[in-house]
């Protein structure tokens, strides 16, 4: 028999007919009779007491619903880890674009005149804008020292290996700020009655994240707030958190008010106000033996968080499991820390601290290899971690992944050698210069350490009235897939027509909480419960003597009906145990980090244009091992995607800061790549299964995000011999660096 | 009743997805608003509001236009082809087909607009290239597929519509 039918099969996405044909409802689409929309009047400041609110002329404010910090029946701030993100600001701001007052009105035309008619005064207070300004302690702005969380990862010992080593290579290394550019803007509805409580239905990642805030925000038991999920437009982290703090201000209003609430924040609102990836800091320092090996060495990560704490520290905590990569160090001293700085707080962004741990660990292989003199092949593959040894938190390989094969693979499929060959001749003429650039890195799937032992996930699957089962989880879809794989999962399961499972849209009313969608966590974690929730489904129809084993789809949809007929829905829940022998100690940071890592090797080949600067990438080529692929096309596609967000934060994606205010707030001036800009994407895969996921499936939504930008870096510092460590890397920072390497320099050559 | 320049709301007649509308509407207010909200058509969607992302695309006299940016005076009297007017009944457009089977579609917000740019691509250039589909797609932003599996999607459907 054969055993997987609907696992590994390119299905047709769940909910695919309505988005081809513009029936599928996101939030801005949803009108409600009586609904009014919502404003935000923000902080013009980055840091400052409010000393008086005018309401100006000229504006019918009867007419207005006003909100502020004073309404707020419960705490303020949004419950998330901590709480020290207030809702609205009442005394102080800590960045541009705090959340100040709420406005609603029922023609949200008039929106912008109010809230250019109310001026705020402040008593200014120092602000402080860069990782090194908060390091350095200008100004204290959270906490005691400014520093929202640290981490110290350390394995064996460092003692005597400078002594030891032939060779020790430095490196400090940058990423900037992303913004996730999701194409559907964030937005909320909220309606309040007093007998159900307040209903939010919005565009978001984690319903129950919302459901906490809310419980918080209004001191309502659970029962009194339900949150439904709308059809997402893109999300990719930047609806991880952030959505709590909509949500929050609608609920407000809408209670005030007695009547519904939309907010829908415009492009400029969502980019200057809301979440980006964390700008970090990388400093290596590596202890390396004449043949290329890694004795050991020290790596200093740091993040900028923002002006409150919100996810840093669980941004931190994957970043520095992270930044050691996919190879093996006998020893080695980690820290990592997030500091406070006067900007929006940074979040949730795909990848989650890894994309930037790992561009300096991989941009630091290549400087390692140029100064022991071997080429970038040579020195990852004397170093890449083999099955049966320990990670830098002691976490033992015990999956036969063999990373040097999976390099041969990549190579080969990229004509790496011949290309490298090739350009070195081509190169020394000509106004343009090619280059090739490899990533060898990992990414751990599901929550980090005890997370998933926390989030203890619960995961329903009913069988229905009609015979048909639904999947009942709190995992959301916002182009990933969700809906789609996890169908395929609970029809696997149970050996039915992927037709005959449908999905309940998340809905706090109706979905038990099966974790956040986020940490590449939903195939694997949840994907895992929804195949054991549903077996219980068969074993309920079986012991009741309705179904025998062996059962057909048909003899499954009778056996269903009629046990539903006689005794009402049946549902069968599933809750997450951590497996045995896994290990983690949150005080030494050391143990089994994630449940399964998939690995991956990225070369990509491109072009400067010596006369431009520009960069092109020719070919990218991304070879994974990500576990059993439950959907092909599905997985491809999340590739594809992420590499050319990857694409995005290596050359194209500034944020311009000024006074801790994103400046390029617009998709004129902050510029993602468009379907002329991005090379062919070759995406390869190696299955080598995985005993903790669903039918062997690994995480696979954030690995793509990883390995581009080194990739590229790499190709482009290969094509010029000039190393950049810092992105994005646009053609004027090229420009800067090339005039900078050369001895005379070419620029402004009229002197 | 005033808009907020001052001026009044006009009777606006426009045929839209083959059928006349009359709207009342005030003249500058743009053609996606009155799509979504007076219409019903909510297929059209605002990414950006400024014509970067060409989320609010449609057809306006066989024109693609971003309809963010046309003030819906400018469409009285055109014919208007939204996401709502491809399929037939039951019957998915071939690009829509395409774009379900090849993966051209995976959060759905841009899928309308690159759809409509991709039929305007294909009315014009029945067989294109890989080149002419990319530069044909590129004022349509999609954040999550990387472009390719809409570009195949495409490519598909112009084959299916020789062969037919």
């Amino acid at each position: 028999m054969n055993t997987e039918r609907i696992v590994g099969k390119s299905v047709p996405r769940k909910e695919g007919r309505d988005k081809v044909t513009g029936e599928s409802k996101y939030v801005d689409d949803m009108v409600l009779p009586n609904m009014l929309f919502g404003a935000t009047v923000r902080s013009q400041v980055p840091r400052g007491r409010i000393t008086k609110i005018t309401f100006g002329p000229g504006i019918a404010w009867e007419e207005f619903v006003v909100v502020s910090a004073k309404d707020i029946p419960g705490k303020n701030c949004i419950a998330l880890i901590g709480e020290d993100q207030p809702c609205l600001a009442s005394e102080v701001v800590n960045h541009p674009e705090e959340p100040i007052l709420l406005l609603a009105h029922p023609d949200r035309h008039l929106l912008p005149q109010a809230i250019a008619a109310i001026s705020i005064d402040y008593e200014p207070l120092p602000a402080i804008f860069t990782i090194e300004q908060s390091e350095h302690r200008f100004e204290i702005i959270w906490g005691e020292d400014n520093v929202f969380k640290t981490y110290l990862i350390e394995k064996g010992s460092l003692d005597g290996i400078w002594e030891k080593a032939d060779y020790i290579v430095e490196g400090e290394y940058s990423t900037g700020a992303q913004e996730q550019l999701y194409i559907e803007n964030n937005g909320m509805i909220a309606a309040y009655d007093e007998a159900q409580g307040i209903t939010v239905w919005g565009s978001l990642q984690c319903p129950y994240y919302i459901h906490k805030a809310l419980m918080a925000l209004c001191n309502f038991p659970a029962e009194k707030v339900r949150v439904v999920q709308m059809e997402t437009g893109g999300a990719f982290g930047g609806k991880e958190e952030y959505p709590s703090m909509i949500a929050a201000h609608a609920a407000l209003l809408a209670i005030k008010a007695g009547r519904p609430v939309k907010i829908i924040y415009d492009r400029m609102e969502d980019m200057v106000a809301t979440t980006k990836r964390h700008p970090s800091r990388t400093r290596h320092r590596t202890a390396v033996s004449r043949d290329g090996k890694i004795l050991g060495g020290e790596i200093d990560f740091t993040i900028d968080g923002g002006a409150y704490a919100t996810l840093s520290s669980v941004v931190l905590s994957r970043g520095v499991i992270h930044a050691g990569g996919p190879y093996y160090w006998p020893s080695v001293r980690i820290r990592a820390k997030a500091v406070a700085t006067n900007a929006p707080p940074h979040g949730a962004f795909r990848g989650f601290g890894a994309p930037q741990s790992l561009f300096a660990m991989e941009r630091h292989m290549d400087r390692i290899a140029q100064i022991v003199g071997l080429s970038p092949v040579e020195i990852r593959r004397r170093n890449f971690l083999q099955a049966g040894q320990a990670t830098t938190t002691e976490q033992v390989v015990r999956e036969p992944i063999d990373l040097g094969k999976l390099l041969d693979r990549a190579l080969d499929v990229s004509d790496y050698e011949a290309k490298k060959q090739r350009f070195a001749k081509q190169n020394q003429l000509g106004a343009s210069k090619k280059g090739m650039g490899i990533a060898a890195f990992l990414h751990g799937a599901g929550f980090t350490g005890s997370g998933e032992r926390y989030l203890s996930s619960v995961v329903g699957v009913e069988g229905c009235a009609d015979g048909s089962v639904r999947v009942l989880v709190s995992s959301t879809e916002f182009g990933q897939g969700t809906k789609t794989v996890l169908s395929q999962i609970a029809a696997e399961a149970l050996r039915l027509p992927y037709e005959n499972v449908s999905m309940a849209q998340p809905d706090t009313l109706e979905v038990p909480n099966s974790g956040p969608t986020v940490a590449s966590r939903t195939v694997m974690v949840v994907g895992k419960l929804v195949q054991s929730a549903a077996l219980g489904i068969a074993q309920t129809l079986i012991s009741s003597g309705l179904l025998r084993e062996g059962y057909s789809p048909d003899a499954f949809r009778a056996a269903c009906q009629q046990h539903v007929a006689k005794h009402g829905a049946i549902r069968s829940w599933s809750r997450y145990e951590a497996p045995s022998g896994i290990f983690w100690d949150d005080q030494a940071y050391r143990g089994e980090a994630y449940a399964a890592f998939a690995w991956a090797i990225y070369i990509a080949e491109v072009t400067v244009d010596l006369t431009t600067y520009s960069v092109s990438v020719d070919d990218f080529v991304a070879l994974q091992e990500v576990g059993k692929v439950l959907h092909p096309l599905l997985a491809r596609g999340q590739i594809i995607g992420g590499i050319a967000q990857g694409i995005g934060f290596s050359l194209y994606e500034k944020v311009v800061w000024q006074n801790g205010r994103m400046q390029n707030g617009q998709m004129t001036n902050y510029i993602m790549p468009t379907s002329s800009d991005l090379p062919p994407i070759r995406v390869f895969f190696e299955e080598l299964g995985n005993i903790h996921g669903a039918y062997g499936a690994k995480g696979i939504g954030e690995l793509p995000m990883d390995g581009p930008a080194p990739a590229i870096v790499n190709a482009i510092e290969d094509a010029l011999g000039v190393p950049f460590d810092s992105i994005p890397l646009l053609p004027e920072d090229i420009m800067v660096g090339l005039a900078a390497s050369s001895p005379v320099s070419s620029m402004g050559g009229g002197e | 009743m005033t808009d907020f320049h001052g001026r009044h709301k006009a009777e606006i007649s426009l045929i839209v997805n083959g059928e006349l509308k009359k709207v009342r509407a005030y003249p500058m207010e743009r053609l996606l608003d009155v799509l979504r909200f007076e219409l019903g058509l909510t297929g059209a969607k605002e990414g950006c509001g400024e014509g970067e992302c060409g989320s609010c695309s449609v057809l306006m006299n066989g024109a693609l236009v971003n309809s963010c940016l046309v003030p819906v005076l400018q469409a009285a009297g055109t014919s208007i082809v939204t996401i709502e007017g491809l399929a037939k009944r039951d019957t998915l457009h071939v690009l829509q087909e395409a774009f379900l089977e090849c993966g051209g579609a995976q959060c759905g917000i841009c899928t309308p607009g690159m759809i409509l740019a991709a039929v305007h691509l294909l009315n014009a250039k029945p067989q294109p290239t890989v080149d002419e589909i990319r530069e044909g797609l590129s004022g349509n932003l999609c954040r999550c597929t990387g472009y390719a599996q809409i570009v195949e999607a495409v490519a598909e459907a112009a084959r299916r519509r020789s062969s037919v």
